[in-house]
């Protein structure tokens, strides 16, 4: 078992920044679908048509 | 088209943890401890595999970027991209579990021999490549230079793997396929490479996405802005 620390420290790495990378990921989509939605209401809100003050 | 996109990304992401979940159950109870080095050559059935993903990220980076110079289709881009980030991350960990694995068998934990020395040369290539494109004043140019960049970087692929055979190096020699691993090894390995390799193909697709969404989101501003440009002139 000898040098079994390296290995850990390896294997922990690897996964480490596997998930982080995964977690970058995950949190960019949803602020880039959150500006995507908003950005779609508020064209709709332009395009929508206001009726005249009487 | 949406439902197909997320039923492609469920079975991707079921065959990769099934396959991860094979790869750790072989590297860990399967394949027996190897007599010289020990317990730490076990590195080998990550590091090896890793490696790799890095070679074919940064092919499909090669293929779309020339794709996009002669087509200029920004899927094209997106997935040169997309690829090339998930290259870098696989780069990073083959210069960071290398010299792990190193310490132990070599007692040092970096030596600039022509391997490692190409290897980093090839990690700053890529790093080049995604600060060239964030610099540039404007998106298009910035994916075409980053299409030269990932066309002109990709010679340091064939370099890097060729080294051990060109140079006397510290790093060993691939000897993998030419009957140097005992059969145990040589499948814990290909089922390594497997999984990695579908780990590679879920990250870029979903890496990909996210650039899409990023010129749709370009796309939508400048309608808008657009839009408003006509409402000020009407008014």
């Amino acid at each position: 078992m000898e040098n079994l620390g390296y290995l850990l420290a390896a294997y922990t790495i690897i996964w480490a920044v596997v998930f982080g990378y995964v977690l970058f990921m995950q949190r960019k989509q949803r602020r880039l679908q959150r500006q995507i939605n908003l950005l779609k209401e508020s064209m709709q809100k332009q395009n929508s048509p206001t009726l005249p003050n009487p | 088209m949406k439902s197909r996109h997320i039923l492609r990304d469920n079975i991707l992401f079921g065959l990769g943890f099934a396959l991860m979940i094979a790869a750790l159950y072989m590297v860990f109870v399967y394949v027996p401890t190897e007599k010289e080095t020990g317990i730490v050559q076990r590195i080998f059935y990550f590091h090896v595999p890793v490696a790799w993903v890095c070679f074919l990220a940064f092919f499909i980076t090669f293929i779309f970027s020339i794709l996009y110079l002669w087509k200029r289709a920004t899927k094209w881009d997106a997935i040169a991209h997309a690829s090339a980030e998930v290259g870098i991350i696989f780069a990073t960990l083959v210069l960071i579990t290398g010299p792990i694995w190193a310490k132990p068998v070599w007692g040092i934990w970096w030596t600039w021999d022509a391997r490692l020395t190409t290897s980093l040369v090839l990690w700053l290539i890529y790093v080049a490549y995604l600060l060239v494109r964030s610099f540039a004043t404007e998106p298009e140019r910035g994916a075409r230079f980053g299409a030269v960049v990932g066309i002109v970087g990709f010679i340091d692929v064939p370099v890097v793997f060729l080294t051990v055979n060109l140079w006397r190096t510290q790093h060993p020699t691939t000897m993998i396929f030419e009957g140097g691993l005992a059969t145990p090894m040589l499948m814990t390995l290909l089922v390594c490479i497997i999984a990695f390799t579908v780990l590679y193909v879920l990250l870029t697709v979903q890496s990909a996405n996210l650039k899409s969404m990023e010129t749709e989101i370009k796309r939508l501003k400048s309608a808008q802005a657009e839009q408003e440009d006509i409402d000020l002139w009407r008014t």
